[in-house]
């Protein structure tokens, strides 16, 4: 495949992320900061959200399994992924998490167990979206290209 | 290590988030400020040479021109951390902004009321880091119109 039609391509997925509503604006803004001296920025934010994510999926896993249910400990772990989600523009992991806090206001642990499935389910979704996406890039750039810039109103 | 580069403004960063401080430090460096990132007040209050059992502020070689803090941390809040700057000799004159990812209009009247110099909203944005000039421009000419002629 030549450079132009990978970019096409590119721009094709990008543009269903955002209808989809996986992505967010916040999304184009860490595209924006990545240049030639940083090359790899967005890369290096993703692995690093992927990680940070990770950990705080086994924290809470462990949180809403305990016998006597620390909601504070949830809400605050709930409150981390919010944020990080919101920084990386993961839409709707992002609102999963405030869906999620809601409940842990109420006390209500079964929601809450199930509010916990949820957000799984959509970091999951954005891990493998977010994943194919930089492969595309990946290969734009070995091929010689550069990464289309995008703008969403 | 404190020292700012030739004319470059030195911004402290604070941020328990990993994934923020990444964010603000490439933001603030694509404004050409010089970035210290830690992620606790705590940090920060050490790295400013703010220690609270130590009478006299030491380290009077670090260079900081603004403090740019999370709100919400565990232990010593943003909050705090403002307090504290304000209430410092050496430092109070140093501009603070606070960063938050809840819009709760008393917090942010606190820290105005407290000496924050603007408050802003997580995500942080470019067009939120391309206010922070003005403030860092006022201080320094407030700093050399205090300091006695030495050249």
């Amino acid at each position: 495949m030549e450079v132009g039609q990978m970019q096409r391509q590119w721009m094709g997925y990008m543009k269903s992320l955002f209808m989809e509503g996986f992505l967010d604006g916040q999304f184009l803004q860490l595209q924006q900061l990545q240049d030639e001296n940083n090359p790899e920025f967005v890369v290096e934010v993703v692995s690093l959200f992927f990680e940070d994510s990770e950990r705080i999926l086994k924290d809470l896993s462990f949180a809403v399994d305990q016998q006597s249910v620390d909601f504070k400990k949830i809400d605050a772990h709930v409150h981390q992924f919010k944020g990080s989600s919101a920084s990386i523009g993961a839409q709707r992991v992002k609102n999963a998490c405030i869906a999620f806090r809601n409940f842990c206001e109420e006390q209500n642990i079964d929601a809450c167990r199930s509010c916990l499935q949820q957000v799984k389910q959509e970091y999951i979704h954005v891990k493998n979206k977010l994943e194919t996406l930089l492969r595309l890039e990946q290969q734009i750039v070995a091929a010689g290209g550069s990464i289309p810039m995008m703008e969403w109103n | 290590m404190g020292m700012a580069k030739d004319n470059q403004f030195h911004v402290l960063a604070v941020d328990d988030s990993i994934i923020d401080r990444m964010l603000i430090e490439r933001l603030l460096k694509t404004s050409s400020f010089q970035v210290t990132a830690v992620d606790s007040a705590t940090k920060a209050l050490k790295f400013l040479g703010l220690v609270e059992d130590v009478a006299s502020e030491i380290h009077q070689d670090v260079d900081v021109n603004l403090i740019i803090t999370d709100y919400c941390m565990p232990g010593m809040t943003g909050y705090d951390l403002l307090r504290k700057v304000k209430e410092s000799k050496s430092f109070k004159d140093i501009p603070v902004v606070i960063m938050s990812s809840e819009n709760v209009p008393s917090r942010i009247n606190r820290c105005l009321e407290e000496g924050a110099e603007e408050f802003f909203l997580k995500p942080v944005q470019q067009s939120d880091v391309n206010k922070l000039k003005p403030h860092l421009l006022k201080s320094r000419v407030k700093e050399e119109q205090e300091q006695p002629i030495n050249n």
